[in-house]
C-alpha cells in the first residue's frame, strides 16, 4: 500500500452548538478512489470543506505527503496540488468554458509580474485549459458562457477546471450530481484514467456509480465514520445497512 | 488630571457615546437586516436637528419640539422606505452608495432652500437651563445629563424592545439570517418599513436632542456618519450591542483623545479602528456568516 | 473593442489633439482637467470594475500626491523639479496605498467600503486639524515645476498649450498600461476575483496578495492625477482627500461604465461638463447632481458605454448569447 498523499487524523469541526464532523480520520492514497457517503447532513461536505482548507478544523491534523497543513488556506493547499470541486458548481458565469478553465490552469503558473505577456496567448495555460475540456467532453462548447451552460455541462466545466490544475489529490463534491447517464459514464471512466499516480476522494449519493468504481469506502453518519473499508466489506456491515434502511446496498 | 476633570470628561465621553449609539444602532440594524449601506443616514440625524430647530422655534418649547418630531420622523422614514430604499435592496453595494449619496445631496439642497444655511442655535428649555456641582471647583450643565439620561432611557427601550418582544426577535433574527426570517412566513416588507422607521426615528430624535449643544449647521449630518461607519465596522454589522460597546469607546477615545492630543483627536478614533481591523475584521461582535 | 468603438476613439484622440490649435485658454484648461479626472477614474476603474473592490477612500491618494508636491518644495516661490517631485509623490501613495491596502484588505464587501471611507477621513484630518501644509488654510503653489533637466527644458508647464499636450500624453499613456495589465495574466486573475473570489482561493490564487497590488497600483496613479490636478490649480486643500471627492470620481466611474477604462474616460468628460453645467444654472446644483446621480443609477445601470445594450434590454427583454 502506498503512503497516503492526503491524510487527516481526528478531524472535528463545530458550528455553534453542532457537531457536524466528529473525529473522522481518512487517508487518500495514490491509485486509490476512495468514496465517502452518508445520508444528507452526515457532514461529508463539511470534511471536504476541512480538506481543501476552507474550514479550518476546530480540532485534528491534515497532512500532504507527510508536512502538516491544519488550518493552512485553501489557496495553500490548492498551489500544493489539491483540487477540489464544489457541490454547486462554483464557476465564472460570465468568462466562457475556456476563459474559465485557462484561469484555473494559470494557477499553476501564475507569474503575475509579467504584465506584458498577453494572457491569452500564454501556451501552456492554453493547452492546460483545451486538454481539461477535452477530457470531460465541453470541447464544442469552449467559447459559450458558463452562466448559459446547462446544469450537466456546468457540473462538468467544474471537473475540467479541478483538472486544468493538475492536482496530485482530487476531493470531488457530488460530481455526478445532475448529470445524465452517459455524461456520469463519461465521468467515471475519466476518473478510472485519472487514479494512476493521483488520490481521488469522491463525495457521492449515486450507489450504483459508487461501488462501481470505488476502491475504498467511508461511511459517515451524524459527523462520525460508521465504517471504512474495501467495498465488500462496507456492504455487508451490519450498522451500515441498518443506516441506509438496506435499499439503495 | 483631577477628579473633577475626569468626572467631567468622563460623562461627556458617555454621552456622546449613548449619541452615538442611537444613531448607529439604526445603521447597524438596516444593514443587518436589508443588507443596505446607506450614506444618507447621517442625512437623518441633520434632519432632525433642524426640525428641532424649526419646531421649537414655533412651539416655543423643545419638549414640544421632540413630541411632534419623533412621529414626524417615523412618518418619514416609513415613507421614504417605500418610496426609494424598498428599489435599493435588489441593487448592489456600488449602486446603493452612489444612489444614497445622491440622496444625501438632494437632502442638503432641500434644507439649504427650506431654511438657509445659516448656523443656529436652538436654546436649552428653561427647566433644563441650569448647572449642577462638581466636586468645589467645578459644574456641569443639567442639559447635558439630560442628553445622557435619555439616550439612555431609549437604548434600555431599544434593548427591551429587540430582547423581549416578537417583533425584537423577528428583527434579531434578521439581522444574523435574512433567509430564515423570509421563509418563516413574517411580512418581510412591513418588517423592513418599520425597522427603516425605527432607524431614522432614532437617527432624528439623536439630532433633536443634542441639537441645543450641537447648534444646527450644514454638514453635520456627514460628519457624524463616517464616525458611526465607525462604529458599525468596530462594532460588527448588525450587532447592537456592539454598537453600544462600539460607540462608547470611541466616545471615550475621541473626548479623552482631545484632553491629551488636541492635535490628533481627529484621527484617533480611525487609527482606534485600524487597530480593531488588524485583531477582529469582521468587527467585535459579528455572529454568524449570513 | 469594435470597429465602431475604435474609430470613435481614434476621432476622439484626434479632436483631442486639435483642440488647443481651434479653442480659447478657458476650454484647454477645462480639458486638461477633464484628462486628469480621466487619469484618476481609470486608477479607480482598475479597483472597482475589475477586482470588484469598491473604494470609497480613493481620493486619499489623490490629495496626498498634491500634499507630497507642496511639501518638498522649499519654499512657495522656488520651482521644484518635476523628475524628482512627481516621483516621490507617486511613490509615497503607492506607499500609502500600500499600508492602507493591507490592513482595509482584511475586510470584506460592506466592511471594505467603509473602512477606505474611515481611512480617507483619517486623511482629511490630518491635513486638516494638524499645521501641515497650512491646516485646514491649505497652501498654494506659486511656481509650477520645472521639467528641466540639465539645463534643457523639453516643456513649459506654465504654458496652458504644453501642459494639455502633457496630460494628453499622461491620459494615453495611462490608458495603454492598463490596457496592457488588464490583458496579463494579472489582469485577467484580477477578473476573476470579481467573479467569483472563492473559487481563484479554491484554484490556488492569493487573493490576498492580487487584491493588494491592485489597490497599490491604483493608489500610485491616482497621485499622478492628483499631482497634476495641484500644479494645475496651484493650491492644494485638505479638501481634495474629502469624502464627496471619494464619490465624484466613484461617480465617474460608474456612470461611464465600469471594467473598460473607456467608460472611466467617458465618464469623467461627462461628469465634470454636467458639473460645469449644473453650477452655472444655480447656486443649488448638488439638488441637480443628486437628481442626476439617482437617476442615472437606476435607469443607466451598466453606464454610458454599455448605453446600446442597456437600451436593447429594456427594448427586447434578455437575449442569450
Amino acid at each position: 500500500m502506498a503512503e497516503p498523499l492526503l491524510s487527516a487524523h481526528g478531524l472535528t469541526r463545530h458550528f455553534g452548538g453542532v457537531l457536524a464532523v466528529d473525529h473522522v480520520s481518512i487517508d487518500l492514497r495514490p491509485g486509490e478512489i476512495h468514496a465517502v457517503i452518508g445520508t444528507n447532513g452526515a457532514g461529508k461536505s463539511t470534511l471536504i470543506n476541512l480538506l481543501a482548507g476552507e474550514l479550518a478544523p476546530t480540532s485534528g491534523e491534515v497532512s500532504l505527503s507527510g508536512h502538516a497543513l491544519t488550518g493552512a488556506p485553501p489557496h495553500r493547499l490548492a498551489s500544493l496540488g489539491v483540487g477540489r470541486t464544489f457541490q454547486r458548481s462554483n464557476v465564472f458565469p460570465d468568462f466562457t468554458a475556456f476563459e474559465n478553465c485557462r484561469l484555473a490552469a494559470q494557477a499553476r503558473n501564475a507569474r503575475p509580474w509579467a504584465v506584458h505577456e498577453k494572457a491569452l496567448r500564454c501556451p501552456t495555460s492554453g493547452e492546460a485549459a483545451r486538454r481539461a475540456l477535452a477530457a470531460v467532453g465541453l470541447s464544442r462548447r469552449s467559447d459559450v458562457l458558463a452562466g448559459l451552460l446547462s446544469h450537466g455541462e456546468r457540473r462538468e466545466l467544474e471537473i475540467a477546471m479541478c483538472l486544468a490544475t493538475e492536482p496530485k489529490v482530487l476531493l470531488l463534491d457530488e460530481p455526478l450530481a445532475g448529470m445524465g447517464a452517459e455524461e456520469s459514464q463519461r465521468v467515471l471512466a475519466l476518473l478510472r484514467e485519472l487514479k494512476p499516480e493521483r488520490a481521488i476522494l469522491l463525495v457521492e449519493h449515486d450507489m450504483d456509480a459508487v461501488f462501481a468504481i470505488a476502491d475504498v469506502i467511508t461511511v459517515m453518519a451524524d459527523g462520525a465514520v460508521l465504517a471504512a473499508g474495501l467495498p465488500e466489506a462496507v456492504r455487508a456491515d451490519p450498522s451500515v445497512r441498518e443506516a441506509y434502511l438496506g435499499d439503495a446496498l | 488630571m483631577d477628579l473633577p476633570i475626569f468626572l467631567i470628561q468622563t460623562l461627556n465621553s458617555v454621552q456622546y457615546g449613548l449619541l452615538l449609539f442611537l444613531i448607529a444602532s439604526g445603521l447597524t440594524l438596516i444593514f443587518g437586516i436589508m443588507g443596505v449601506i446607506n450614506l444618507a443616514h447621517g442625512s437623518f440625524y441633520m434632519l432632525g436637528a433642524y426640525a428641532a430647530f424649526v419646531l421649537s422655534g414655533l412651539t416655543g418649547s423643545l419638549f414640544w419640539a421632540i413630541a411632534l418630531g419623533v412621529p414626524l420622523a417615523v412618518a418619514f422614514g416609513y415613507l421614504l422606505e417605500w418610496i426609494f430604499f424598498s428599489f435599493l435592496y435588489r441593487r448592489d453595494h456600488l449602486q446603493q452608495v452612489l444612489l444614497t449619496y445622491g440622496l444625501i445631496l438632494v437632502f442638503e439642497e432641500l434644507r439649504s432652500l427650506a431654511v438657509g444655511d445659516d448656523v443656529h442655535g436652538v436654546s436649552v428649555p428653561a427647566t433644563l437651563a441650569r448647572s449642577v456641582a462638581l466636586g468645589s471647583t467645578m459644574t456641569y450643565p443639567v442639559f447635558n445629563l439630560f442628553i445622557s439620561g435619555v439616550c439612555l432611557v431609549v437604548a434600555v427601550l431599544l434593548f427591551v424592545l429587540l430582547q423581549r418582544t416578537r417583533l425584537g426577535m423577528m428583527i434579531r433574527a434578521g439581522a444574523s439570517n435574512r433567509e430564515m426570517v423570509r421563509s418563516l412566513g413574517v411580512d418581510i416588507n412591513l418588517l423592513f418599513r418599520v425597522v427603516f422607521a425605527l432607524g431614522v426615528a432614532l437617527a432624528a430624535f439623536a439630532g433633536m436632542v443634542n441639537a441645543p449643544a450641537s447648534s444646527v449647521y450644514p454638514g453635520m449630518g456627514n460628519q457624524v456618519l463616517i464616525i458611526c461607519f465607525v462604529v458599525v465596522v468596530i462594532g460588527g454589522i448588525g450587532s447592537v450591542t456592539g454598537a453600544l460597546v462600539a460607540a462608547l469607546m470611541i466616545g471615550f477615545v475621541d473626548t479623552f483623545g482631545k484632553v491629551f492630543l488636541p492635535d490628533y483627536a481627529g484621527i484617533l478614533v480611525y487609527l482606534l479602528m485600524a487597530v480593531v481591523l488588524v485583531w477582529r475584521p469582521e468587527g467585535l461582535f459579528r455572529e454568524s456568516r449570513a | 473593442m469594435t470597429l465602431a468603438r475604435r474609430t470613435l476613439a481614434t476621432l476622439a484622440l484626434l479632436a483631442l489633439l486639435a483642440l488647443p490649435l481651434v479653442a480659447g485658454k478657458f476650454y484647454v484648461d477645462l480639458i486638461a482637467k477633464v484628462m486628469i479626472m480621466a487619469v484618476f477614474a481609470m486608477s479607480l476603474d482598475l479597483l472597482v470594475g475589475v477586482t470588484g473592490l469598491v473604494s470609497l477612500g480613493h481620493a486619499a491618494f489623490f490629495g496626498l500626491a498634491s500634499y507630497v508636491l507642496v511639501l518638498v518644495a522649499p519654499d512657495p516661490y522656488t520651482a521644484v523639479s518635476l523628475w524628482t517631485s512627481l516621483p516621490l509623490a507617486v511613490g509615497a501613495c503607492a506607499l500609502a496605498a500600500l499600508a492602507i491596502g493591507a490592513l482595509a484588505l482584511r475586510t470584506r464587501g460592506v466592511y471594505f467600503i467603509m473602512v477606505t471611507l474611515a481611512f480617507s477621513q483619517m486623511g482629511y484630518f490630518v491635513f486638516h486639524d494638524t499645521k501641515i501644509a497650512g491646516g485646514s488654510d491649505g497652501a498654494y503653489i506659486y511656481v509650477k515645476p520645472s521639467a528641466s533637466v540639465g539645463g534643457w527644458s523639453p516643456f513649459d508647464l506654465n504654458s496652458g498649450a504644453h501642459f494639455y499636450y502633457a496630460m494628453l500624453a499622461l491620459l494615453v499613456l495611462v490608458f495603454v498600461f492598463l490596457r496592457m495589465l488588464l490583458a496579463s495574466r494579472f489582469g485577467h486573475a484580477l477578473r476573476g476575483i470579481r467573479s467569483n473570489e472563492q473559487r481563484m482561493r479554491a484554484l490556488g490564487f492569493n487573493t490576498y496578495c492580487y487584491k493588494l497590488a491592485a489597490f497599490t497600483i491604483a493608489g500610485a496613479i491616482a497621485g499622478l492625477a492628483g499631482y497634476f490636478a495641484a500644479v494645475q490649480f496651484g493650491f492644494v486643500n485638505p479638501e481634495m482627500l474629502a469624502w464627496h471627492q471619494s464619490a465624484n470620481v466613484l461617480l465617474m466611474v460608474i456612470l461611464g461604465g465600469m471594467g473598460n477604462l473607456g467608460g472611466a474616460i467617458v465618464g469623467a468628460f461627462a461628469f465634470v461638463l454636467l458639473q460645469d453645467l449644473f453650477s452655472s444654472l444655480t447656486k443649488h446644483w448638488p439638488l441637480l447632481m443628486g437628481g442626476f446621480v439617482i437617476l442615472a443609477v437606476m435607469l443607466l445601470p451598466g453606464g454610458l458605454t454599455r448605453a446600446t445594450e442597456t437600451w436593447r434590454f429594456w427594448r427586447f427583454g434578455r437575449r442569450h448569447g
